[in-house]
């Protein structure tokens, strides 16, 4: 069946469409939702089985020819990044049943979320450039509205600085695409390539190049452009700033490696030297938040924008290794921080306060609590046996191996001071005398705990059965090293 | 003619940064309005302004502009739109509840617990 790499996208579209006109029974919108999720884990996870047997699977949508019509596109990367998505999308949905409330469940939250990851999708899978903008914008717009719904103060406030940062970038996406189009002349993502190569790297692609950049960077967080983050993600409630944490970024972060690893690699002198030395500076940055903070949810927040830095910089060096190091870093992330947030969402739900001088003593009566998170604290820091280990010693290896020195050492650096911050809220908040707090008898800790309990078990499993995965990170690294590959998967007969 | 162009979208998009580095909420809006004509022309400009009639097939002529930029600006020009839709009935919102539309006045730190 060749339409089997649409299927992903398709599940959640459908869903959404279906459970706008049940708006009102939210029992029955639960179901649905749950329901379909799963399945689109168990489509996702059989796609990966596909693209790892059969090699990199392309559909031409309508038949055309592909420079001619639209692509999907998916080779290993995307199909495991589209697992990712669906893995977490389960997690937050579930999630949602016990936290969400009521009011939000019944004006269309599970329609914006599975339009989200629709977006989400499309734009890990699709393997043409404006197609690419346009599965952006059903993210964005999505997200816009998981970011408003409630309509407290605080979210109405941050949702407008973050629609006017979207904006700005949406409008220079466009003009990047305008310029890249009239330089080659073609969407088509392969052929673009192909062109470029012909070229070879004059000035004006290297201007493009570094306006895509300034676009993807907006989109996901780098250094000078990630000013916008942690006052917009501080707003939403938990399941949606997980999503946000773990997705979002990460389509900025895919779309960065996409386009520096098979559009703009003829003058990686300038361009990837530019990518390195934004990475290190947002790695910096990150870290100075994290530690800096002591609000729970800030600290987090800063940590997303550690590990962009992190998995840029094993992008910029673009040796096998690193880039490998980089994919099984990108996974390991969106897991755990997806993670992390459901946590701290239950502990806010618990004490009412994101402030971490403001409670401690939780590990006397959340036990089960208290030690998911302290096993994910240590997942995110990276410890041996845990899977933040892998990626990052890939990504070392790869800055060491090409002598950029510095990169490696501030990476190890970062870890530990990663390590401390969330130490930080272990410390101050497990630990310590018992107190009594305001939502305790509300709040439905076990069943709240499913969700993250889930996303750290498969984030230990991914970290201990590394060895069994990482056929599959070669396989996607493999493609992003030698662009032919790809190339040669899209534009069969040329 | 592309000259023209190039400079007259210049001009669009000096005055939507200007007004976006502004303090009314309104004024911003507007300013994300010329931003999107800007870069809607920008396509149109970049595809190329060589003579030739429209692109229907029923006109049988030796030439024809070229297509694609054109499907491109009505698919920006309907997601701009409803974009902009959703921001003005939010600015409208911000307005009843936060009482302000000056954005130097939509700060503050506290939560949504």
């Amino acid at each position: 069946m060749i339409n089997f790499l649409i299927l992903p996208l398709l599940i959640p579209f459908l869903t959404a469409i279906l459970l706008i006109f049940c708006s009102k029974n939210v029992v029955l919108q639960r179901w649905v939702a749950g329901i379909s999720a799963f399945i689109n884990v168990a489509v996702a996870f059989l796609l990966v089985q596909k693209v790892r047997n059969n090699g990199i699977q392309t559909l031409n949508l309508s038949s055309w020819e592909a420079p001619f019509g639209i692509t999907l596109v998916s080779d290993m990367l995307s199909a495991l990044l589209v697992l990712t998505t669906t893995i977490i999308a389960f997690a937050c949905v579930i999630y949602s049943f016990k936290s969400i409330g009521i009011e939000r469940e019944k004006y269309f939250y599970y329609p914006a979320l599975n339009f989200m990851i629709v977006g989400v999708i499309g734009a890990f899978s699709t393997g043409d450039i404006f197609n690419l903008f346009v599965f952006f914008e059903v993210l964005l717009m999505s997200s816009y509205v998981l970011l408003v719904l409630g309509g407290t103060k605080i979210q109405l406030r941050e949702t407008i600085k973050y629609i006017l940062v979207n904006v700005i970038s949406s409008a220079l996406f466009v003009i990047a695409v305008a310029y890249l189009y009239s330089v080659v002349g073609t969407l088509n993502m392969a052929h673009i390539s192909v062109r470029l190569s012909e070229l070879g790297q004059s000035g004006i692609i290297t201007v493009i190049a570094v306006l895509f950049l300034i676009i993807f960077g907006l989109k996901g967080g780098i250094f000078p452009l990630y000013f916008w983050l942690p006052g917009s993600y501080y707003a939403p409630p938990a399941p949606v700033m997980a999503l946000f944490g773990a997705l979002l970024t990460k389509v900025g972060v895919y779309a960065i490696m996409r386009t520096y690893t098979l559009f703009f690699i003829h003058d990686t002198g300038y361009t990837h030297q530019l990518l390195m030395i934004l990475s290190i500076i947002t790695i910096i940055v990150g870290v100075v938040g994290a530690i800096a903070f002591s609000d729970i949810k800030k600290i987090i927040i800063y940590n997303i924008i550690v590990a962009i830095g992190v998995i840029l910089f094993g992008v910029s060096v673009m040796t096998p290794d690193s880039l490998a190091g980089s994919i099984f870093y990108l996974i390991h992330d969106m897991i755990i921080k997806s993670g992390l947030f459901l946590l701290i969402g239950i502990i806010i739900a618990i004490t009412g306060t994101s402030h971490l001088r403001k409670f401690s003593g939780l590990i006397k009566r959340y036990p089960g609590l208290g030690w998911t998170f302290f096993i994910a604290a240590l997942v995110l820091a990276g410890i041996p046996p845990f899977s933040g280990f892998v990626g990052k010693v890939l990504i070392v290896k790869g800055g060491f191996e090409s002598e950029h020195y510095w990169g490696g050492a501030i990476i190890l650096g970062s870890s530990l001071l990663v390590l401390f911050s969330v130490m930080k809220i272990f410390i101050n908040g497990f630990w310590g005398t018992p107190q009594n707090f305001a939502g305790e008898s509300k709040v439905p800790v076990r069943k709240l705990l499913i969700a993250p309990i889930i996303l750290v078990t498969i984030s230990v499993l991914y970290g201990a059965g590394s060895e069994f995965i990482f056929p599959y990170i070669l396989q996607a690294a493999e493609t992003l090293a030698n662009p032919s590959i790809y190339i040669d998967a899209v534009l069969k007969e040329w | 003619m592309e000259i023209v162009m190039a400079i007259v979208i210049g001009v669009l998009f000096m005055s939507a940064t200007y007004l976006m580095l502004s303090k009314s909420l309104l004024r911003i809006i507007i300013g994300t309005g010329l931003l999107s004509h800007g870069a809607h022309l920008l396509i149109l400009t970049m595809g190329g302004l060589k003579r030739g009639t429209v692109p229907l097939l029923g006109e049988e002529a030796s030439a024809y502009t070229d297509p694609i930029p054109q499907a491109l600006i009505l698919t920006a020009i309907v997601i701009s739109f409803g974009v902009t839709a959703f921001f003005l009935v939010l600015a409208y919102r911000a307005f009843k509840e936060l009482g302000t539309d000056n954005t130097e006045r939509l700060r503050g730190n506290e939560g949504n617990d």
